[in-house]
């Protein structure tokens, strides 16, 4: 029989990791699991994650072209609608998962010593993978259009860059806060329908009153949806000043996330 | 390798327990470096004197200016040290802090005073369902597990096969752990967590569940591992006869004071003696 303490003498592998190579096992395993979850028992399977964001697409855009004419002059209103909603479904699913992932795990957390904060980066990760899905769907709508792809598209790794930070902040401190008030995860839905409405997902800016137009740019997902149809829609390279404001949203939601998780962490254990 | 295995069976089955219990007692431990040193530990808990679980009462009561918290002590004063190699019982009625105890020594929970120091890895036999997906299949389980547990992916790789057929689950690989009964995740569990030699193995009433087979077969696992002098055994039990039987030490927790630490068989004597006052 191999023992641990015998592995290393044997300069054979040992069966432990550590750190980042753990973290990162434990991290593509939750996300593994979160997908064989997500498509079992259903007969088209991953195509949903295409499949989805299109039939909804299909659905707003008939009923806000049609019965509510906000999206009338907005040229390429489809792809305009699919680009906004899956930007924020990255970002409502990435935040209500993340937020319940600490306390959906009590009871690991209590027996084994795991580093804490894969499970609501975990999260980010799974609906990262989900928007990766999401991305052909969009590809099928610029196709369907014949909307051109301009070398901007290789801003697109940058666009996810920042708004996986935002995420991952968001999810982080999230997490942390509704270990020690539950009520954050009641909040939080209708913290969400708030900001779906307050981002031009099916409108455009444009027929908001004035000021509204001005106080409209410190939501940062208007600024994360503009930077992604600046790409793909109007095939303009964003500017230094979008990069930068995206850069600063990103930087200091992460920041502030990290640090309401690192200073509670510790206690978590007694709250779940 | 394999043939090696069988063969500590069968040396095992055939030995019995008295050859071991004389093999073990004949180990000096004193002269091993310690693997997991308790110091001091205490443990209190601030329990609020009402449950506030939500912001508005939270509020309510920071602006009355009644945030009291009522202290709970659930561990006063405990020091042991548990050697390389030696396998060390906790034992102690419901409630007496043996779980606490445990959570500080895996690392998930930090000692109000005191310190704790543990050398090498260590594998927690967890409890049933915690770290398992009901709706995956065994082989999913045994990955995800793995990557909890620390376990490298290559390691699970190379190992699969012994796991499965520790937890005699050849036929039932592919089936979603919900159809499963509760004795068979509990195989499954135990055969995860000992299939390497780790460091530490604590064990936590987990051989509670199972048939009678299987948890002879646990028992002959986990001496297999005390045998092996270099694995560090820590069990908690209510069960005496378990503690008596395989560990060489013992440390008896009551509301929270270390009562007694010494030999096994003295430790479990006395505690089993308070039981028929």
């Amino acid at each position: 029989m191999v023992g641990a303490h015998a592995y290393a003498k044997a300069g054979m592998q040992s069966p432990w990791t550590t750190g980042f190579t753990r973290d990162r096992f434990i991290l593509s395993q939750l996300v593994g699991r979160d997908f064989k979850n997500k498509y079992r028992r259903s007969v088209l399977g991953v195509a949903w994650s295409v499949l989805n964001p299109l039939l909804m697409m299909i659905v707003m855009a008939a009923v806000f072209s049609n019965f509510m004419r906000v999206g009338g002059d907005i040229p390429n209103f489809p792809l305009y609608l699919i680009i906004g909603n899956v930007t924020f479904t990255l970002l409502s699913d990435s935040s209500s998962a993340g937020m319940a992932s600490i306390i959906d795990n009590a009871s690991l957390l209590k027996k084994v010593k795991i580093n804490r904060i894969v499970f609501p980066l975990e999260k980010v990760l799974f609906a990262l993978v989900n928007f990766a899905f999401s991305l052909i769907a969009v590809a099928i709508v610029m196709i369907w259009f014949q909307i051109p792809l301009s070398w901007n598209v290789f801003f697109v790794p940058l666009f996810l860059l920042y708004l996986v930070g935002f995420c991952a902040g968001l999810s982080m401190a999230l997490s942390a806060l509704s270990v020690f008030f539950r009520d954050v995860m009641h909040l939080w839905s209708v913290v969400l329908v708030a900001w779906t409405y307050l981002t031009p997902i099916f409108y455009s800016i444009t027929i908001l009153p004035e000021f509204m137009q001005r106080l409209i740019v410190f939501n940062p997902m208007y600024q994360y949806i503009t930077y992604l149809r600046e790409i793909l829609l109007y095939q303009q390279t964003p500017s230094l000043e979008q990069n930068l404001v995206c850069v600063a949203c990103s930087a200091i939601v992460f920041a502030v996330g990290w640090l309401i998780f690192k200073s509670s962490e510790r206690k978590f254990i007694l709250y779940i | 390798m394999k043939a090696g295995v069988a063969e500590a069976r069968d040396t095992e089955v055939r030995g019995g327990e008295e050859s071991l219990a004389a093999e073990i007692s004949s180990i000096d431990f004193s002269k091993r470096e310690v693997s997991i040193d308790v110091r001091d530990v205490s443990m209190v808990f601030n329990m609020a004197s009402e449950r506030l679980n939500s912001l508005k009462e939270y509020f309510i009561s920071l602006a009355r200016g009644k945030l009291y918290f009522k202290e709970f002590r659930a561990l006063v004063d405990v020091s042991f040290k548990v050697r390389k190699g030696e396998a060390f019982g906790l034992v102690g009625t419901n409630g007496s802090g043996k779980s606490t105890m445990l959570k500080i020594i895996a690392g998930v929970l930090d000692p109000t005073r005191g310190s704790v120091d543990v050398r090498g890895s260590i594998a927690p036999l967890i409890e049933l369902g915690a770290g398992f997906d009901v709706e995956l299949t065994a082989r999913e389980n045994i990955y995800l597990n793995g990557a909890l547990l620390g376990y490298a992916k290559e390691f699970i790789d190379e190992r699969f096969n012994d796991i499965v057929e520790f937890a005699e689950l050849e036929d039932f690989l592919d089936m979603p752990l919900k159809n499963y009964s509760s004795g068979m995740v509990a195989r499954i569990a135990f055969a995860i967590a000992t299939i390497t030699e780790p460091d530490i193995l604590i064990v936590d009433e987990t051989l509670s569940v199972g048939d009678f087979l299987f948890q002879k077969k646990c028992e002959e696992r986990i001496r297999q591992l005390v045998e092996s002098g270099e694995v560090t055994v820590l069990l908690v039990s209510h069960s005496v006869d378990l503690v008596r039987r395989m560990c060489d030490r013992a440390c008896w927790i009551e509301k929270g004071r270390q009562f007694m630490l010494g030999p096994a068989d003295e430790v479990c004597d006395a505690y089993e003696a308070m039981g028929e006052i």
